[in-house]
C-alpha cells in the first residue's frame, strides 16, 4: 500500500502564504482566548482541594450542594460529574495545613446521609506549592525549549534552529488556546503533554529539515524553494503515516483512556494536528524568508571539507616525520 | 539466510528483554520487579513542612529550663526569668552570684550572653538558630521513618525534599481508617513533659486568663478527657520527653491500657530531685500540651520511671507508645500537599490504561502490516521487543510505573514505529530508483540515520527537562518515554537491519517487491 507515490514535486511554499494566514489567525485567536477566558488553572498549580466521590447510585449532586453548604470551609465548591452519573469531582480553592484532619476528612464528614459514598481520591495542593510547582512547570518549558535549539542550531544551522523554535511556539500556543477554548483543567498533566508536544513537533519538523540538509548539500540546485518542495514531497508519505499511527494511539488514550488521562490525551491529540501541519507550512517557510543561502552553505561546507582536509595533511605530515 | 552481528545483538537483546520483564509480567515471588506509582496502587502522598520556628522556640525554652534547674541547684536567687523568641531575660538578685552563673551560661553552646546592672539576657547566634531548624528537619524526618517503620507498612517513603520539606509516601494503604491512623501517627508532637501545678493559685484558675498566668510564669493546661477542666502549672518544665528511654504499653489495676516510660539518668535525678521537694503537692504529665493526669506526690520517686494513663484503646496506646519512644517532633508539621488515591481508583485506572495499550498497539500492528506486508511484519518484531526490553530496565531499576508512564509507553508505540517509517520509505525510493537490494538496504538504513537519531535526540532533551523538573508521577512518564526512546534506537534500527541482512538472499531472490516492501515493480 502506498499513500504517495513520488512522482512529482508538491508545491508547498506556493500555498505557504495562505498557510501563514491561517497560522497566524490561529495564534492569534489562541493568544485573545487566553486572554479573555483565560488558562482554567487545576490545583495543581492554582493550590485547592479535589474530593473524587462515588456513589453506588446515580450521585446526588443537589443533596450534596446542599451538604456542603453547612461549612464555609466548602466556600465556592463546585461539584461535576467525572466520566459518570455515579462519580464527581468536588473542587475546592480552599486547602488546610493539619495533617491529621484535613479538608478531605471534612468533605467525607459533611456528605453524610447523602447516600452510599466512596471517597476515591483527595488532592490537596497548599498554595505554596502550587505556585512552586507552576515555576518549575515554566521553566522546564523554557528549558527543553532552550536545549532543542542549541542541539539544532549545532546540528544544523542557527535559521532551522530558529525556524523549528517558531513552530514550536505555533504548536504549543494553539494547543494552549484550545486547552483554554474547552476550559479544560490545567494541571501537571496538561504540562507533560506540551513537552510531549514539543518533542513530537520537533521530530516531524526535523525529518523535514534533515531532507532539506541533504538536499542542499546533495545537488547543484541554488533554488532553495524547489529544494525544500522536493524534501517535503519526499518525506510526505512518512509524515502522513507516522502522524496517522501516532494520532490513532493517542486517540484510543483519548476515547479509552478513562476520564482522569482524558486532559492529557486531549492536548496531545491537537499537539499531534498542529505538529503535523507546522512542520511543513510553518518551519520550511520560515527558513526560505529568513533567507537561508544555499550558496553561502555550499561555500562554507566546501570550507570545512578543506579545512579538515588541510588538519588531515598535517596530521599525516607529522606522523611521517616530515616536519 | 546467515547470521551477523545485527541479528545475534538483538536475539540477546530479546531473551534479556523477555526474562528480566517476567517476573513483572508474572508477579513471581523472585526477581526484581516494576513498581506500581500511588496513582495506580492506591496510596497517600504527602508533602509535609515543618514549623521551624517553633524548633528554636522550645530551644529558647529548655535552656530557660535547665538555668532555673542550675540557680535552684546553687541557691542562686534570680527574678522574673522570661523568654520568649527572641531570646531569654532574667534578673540576679545577687552581684557576687554573677561569676558563677556566668561560667554556667559560657557552657551553653551556640548562645550570646549580654549583662546590664545584673540583668542578664541570653539569646541565639544566627548560626546557632540556623542550625537548630535544620537540626529540627532532620529530627523530623527520623522520626517520622522511625514512626512508620514500626507502624509495619511496606516500604515507606520518607525523604527531604528543598530545604524544609518532608515527603512521605506510604503504599498499599487499603483502609480510610489506616490513613487516618498512618497520618495521626506521622504528625503526633509526642512531646511528653512533666510539669509542676502551681499549688498556690490552681484554684483560681477558672477565673484566670493566658495573660494573668502569664504574669505569675504559668500556662493554663486542658485536661486530656475534660478539656472544661483547666489546670494552672508553671511554663517551665521539669523535665520533658527528650530525657526518655523508652516507653511501652502496660495495664493499670483496672486491666486499661497505659503507657509506662522510662527516663535517662539525668531525666531520673531530676525527677527525684524535684519530687523530694514538692511532696504534697501535683505533677501534671502532660502530652501535647494536654493534662493526662495528675497525681500527689506522696514521696520522693527515684529510678526514673513513670505511667501515662489516658482513656485511649490498646492500638492508640500502641501509636502513642511508639510515638513517645521514637521520639518528639521538635517542631510540629503541617500539610503542604496531599495526594491519596484509593486502591479501587488505581485498579479502574490500570484497566482504562491498559485498555488504550492494547488497543493502540493492536492498531499501529495491523495498519504497519497492511501498510509495508512483511517490512511492517519485521517492524512489528521490533516493536513487541522494544516493549519487553522497556518493562525489562524498568524492573532491573526498580522503577516505579505511574499512570503518566503508562501514557508514556502508549507514546512509545506510536513514536518506535517512526523510525521504521523512515527506513521503509527510504527503501522503497531505492528500490524505485532501481538500486539492488543489498545496496537500497544499505543506503536506506544510512540515509535515514541521521533524521533518526536528531530526532531521539531532541525528544530526549524534553523528556530528560520533564524528568529534572517533573514531580512524581510525571517523572514515571519521563523515564517510561526516556527508555523507550533508547530502545526504540537498539530494536528499530540496529535489530531490524540485522533481520534484513539476514534475509537480504531470500528477498533478493524472490523478487516479490509487493510481498516484502509493500510496493509495486
Amino acid at each position: 500500500m502506498e499513500f504517495f507515490k513520488y512522482t512529482k514535486t508538491f508545491n508547498f511554499m506556493g500555498k505557504s502564504k495562505i498557510a501563514i494566514v491561517i497560522s497566524i489567525l490561529l495564534v492569534l485567536s489562541s493568544y485573545a482566548i487566553l486572554a479573555t477566558k483565560g488558562l482554567n488553572y487545576g490545583v495543581d498549580f492554582a493550590g485547592g482541594t479535589i474530593v473524587q466521590v462515588k456513589y453506588d447510585t446515580d450521585a446526588p449532586i443537589k443533596k450534596m450542594r446542599d451538604a456542603l453548604k453547612s461549612n464555609a470551609l466548602f466556600n465556592g465548591a463546585s461539584i461535576s460529574e467525572f466520566g459518570a452519573p455515579d462519580e464527581v469531582v468536588i473542587r475546592m480553592k480552599t486547602t488546610t495545613g493539619s495533617v491529621t484532619t484535613d479538608i478531605g476528612d471534612e468533605t467525607r464528614a459533611a456528605l453524610k446521609g447523602t447516600g452510599n459514598y466512596k471517597i476515591r481520591r483527595v488532592d490537596i495542593v497548599g498554595p505554596t506549592v502550587g505556585a512552586e510547582l507552576k515555576e518549575k512547570g515554566i521553566m522546564s518549558l523554557l528549558l527543553a525549549v532552550l536545549g532543542i535549539l542549541v542541539y539544532v542550531a549545532f546540528r544544523f544551522e542557527w535559521r532551522f534552529a530558529v525556524a523549528s523554535i517558531v513552530a514550536l511556539v505555533h504548536d504549543v500556543s494553539i494547543a494552549l488556546g484550545a486547552v483554554a477554548l474547552f476550559s479544560i483543567d490545567v494541571n501537571l498533566d496538561v504540562l507533560a503533554a506540551l513537552l510531549t508536544i514539543l518533542g513530537y513537533s520537533l521530530n516531524d519538523t526535523i525529518i523535514v529539515f534533515d531532507r532539506i540538509r541533504e538536499g542542499v548539500t546533495g545537488s547543484k540546485h541554488v533554488e532553495l524553494e524547489e529544494t525544500i518542495n522536493e524534501s517535503i514531497t519526499r518525506t510526505l508519505a512518512r509524515t502522513t503515516l507516522t502522524s496517522l499511527t501516532t494520532f490513532f494511539v493517542v486517540f484510543t488514550l483519548f476515547t479509552f483512556g478513562g476520564e482522569i488521562i482524558h486532559a492529557f490525551a486531549f492536548t496531545l491529540l491537537v499537539g499531534v494536528v498542529v505538529g503535523t501541519y507546522s512542520s511543513i507550512f510553518v518551519a520550511s517557510p520560515i527558513l526560505l524568508w529568513f533567507g537561508f543561502d544555499v550558496k553561502n552553505y555550499h561555500n562554507k561546507l566546501a570550507e570545512k571539507a578543506k579545512r579538515e582536509a588541510e588538519k588531515q595533511r598535517m596530521r599525516d605530515q607529522f606522523e611521517s616525520g616530515v616536519m | 539466510m546467515k547470521l551477523n552481528y545485527r541479528i545475534v545483538i538483538f536475539a540477546i537483546a530479546i531473551i534479556f528483554g523477555i526474562s528480566f520483564s517476567m517476573p513483572s509480567l508474572l508477579q513471581t515471588q523472585e526477581g526484581k520487579k516494576i513498581t506500581l506509582g500511588l496513582d495506580l496502587q492506591g496510596g497517600l502522598h504527602m508533602l509535609l513542612g515543618v514549623k521551624t520556628e517553633e524548633a528554636t522556640k522550645s530551644r529558647i525554652k529548655s535552656i530557660a529550663a535547665s538555668i532555673k534547674h542550675f540557680a535552684q541547684k546553687n541557691d542562686i536567687l534570680i527574678d522574673g526569668l522570661t523568654f520568649g523568641e527572641a531570646g531569654i531575660k532574667f534578673e540576679l538578685l545577687d552581684g557576687d552570684d554573677f561569676p558563677k552563673m556566668q561560667t554556667y551560661l559560657k557552657e551553653i553552646e551556640g548562645t550570646v550572653v549580654k549583662e546590664n546592672n545584673l540583668v542578664v539576657s541570653i539569646s541565639l547566634t544566627p548560626k546557632e538558630v540556623k542550625k537548630t531548624k535544620k537540626q529540627a528537619v532532620d529530627q523530623a524526618i527520623e522520626t517520622i521513618r522511625n514512626r512508620l517503620d514500626q507502624f509495619g507498612l511496606s516500604e515507606p517513603v520518607v525523604a527531604r525534599q528543598g530545604a524544609e520539606k518532608i515527603l512521605v509516601e506510604l503504599a498499599g494503604i487499603k483502609t480510610q481508617a489506616e490513613e487516618q491512623r498512618a497520618r495521626e501517627l506521622i504528625s503526633r508532637a509526642a512531646k511528653l513533659e512533666l510539669m509542676a501545678v502551681d499549688e498556690a493559685r490552681d484554684a483560681r484558675v477558672s477565673v484566670m486568663s493566658d495573660s494573668d498566668a502569664a504574669a505569675y510564669g504559668d500556662i493554663i493546661l486542658p485536661d486530656a478527657k475534660n478539656p472544661k477542666h483547666r489546670y494552672l502549672v508553671h511554663e517551665i518544665p521539669i523535665l520533658d520527653g527528650g530525657m526518655l528511654t523508652n516507653a511501652s504499653v502496660g495495664f493499670d489495676k483496672n486491666n486499661r491500657p497505659v503507657i509506662n516510660f522510662t527516663l535517662n539518668a539525668e531525666g531520673a535525678e531530676l525527677f527525684g530531685d524535684f519530687t523530694g521537694a514538692n511532696v504534697g503537692k501535683r505533677l501534671a504529665i502532660v502530652l501535647d500540651g494536654k493534662v493526662f493526669s495528675a497525681p500527689n506526690i506522696n514521696e520522693r520517686i527515684g529510678g526514673g520511671s513513670g505511667q501515662i494513663s489516658g482513656d485511649y484503646t490498646v492500638l492508640e496506646a500502641k501509636d502513642l507508645a511508639i510515638a513517645l519512644r521514637s521520639g518528639a517532633l521538635l517542631a510540629p508539621i503541617f500539610l503542604m500537599e496531599k495526594r491519596s488515591v484509593g486502591p479501587s481508583l488505581g485498579a479502574d485506572s490500570i484497566r482504562a490504561s491498559m485498555v488504550a495499550l492494547v488497543g493502540g498497539f493492536v492498531l499501529v500492528i495491523l495498519f504497519m502490516m497492511v501498510y509495508y506486508r512483511m517490512a511492517g511484519v519485521i517492524a512489528n518484531i521490533a516493536l513487541i521487543a522494544n516493549l519487553f526490553i522497556l518493562l525489562a530496565v524498568m524492573s532491573l531499576f526498580g522503577a516505579t510505573l505511574t499512570l503518566p508512564g503508562m501514557a508514556g509507553i502508549v507514546l512509545t508505540v506510536g513514536m518506535a514505529v517512526d523510525a521504521n517509517v523512515i527506513i521503509s520509505e527510504r527503501i522503497r525510493e531505492l528500490i524505485y530508483e532501481g538500486k539492488s537490494m543489498h545496496k537500497a538496504i544499505e543506503d536506506g538504513y544510512s540515509n535515514a540515520m541521521r533524521a533518526i537519531l536528531d530526532a531521539n535526540i531532541t525528544t530526549l532533551i524534553a523528556s530528560v527537562v520533564l524528568y529534572a523538573y517533573g514531580t512524581g508521577a510525571i517523572k514515571g512518564f519521563a523515564i517510561t518515554m526516556s527508555i523507550g526512546i533508547l530502545a526504540s534506537m537498539l530494536t528499530a534500527i540496529l535489530g531490524t537491519h540485522g533481520i534484513y541482512q539476514m534475509l537480504e538472499g531470500t528477498i533478493s531472490k524472490s523478487k516479490n517487491n509487493k510481498l516484502w516492501f509493500g510496493i509495486k515493480g
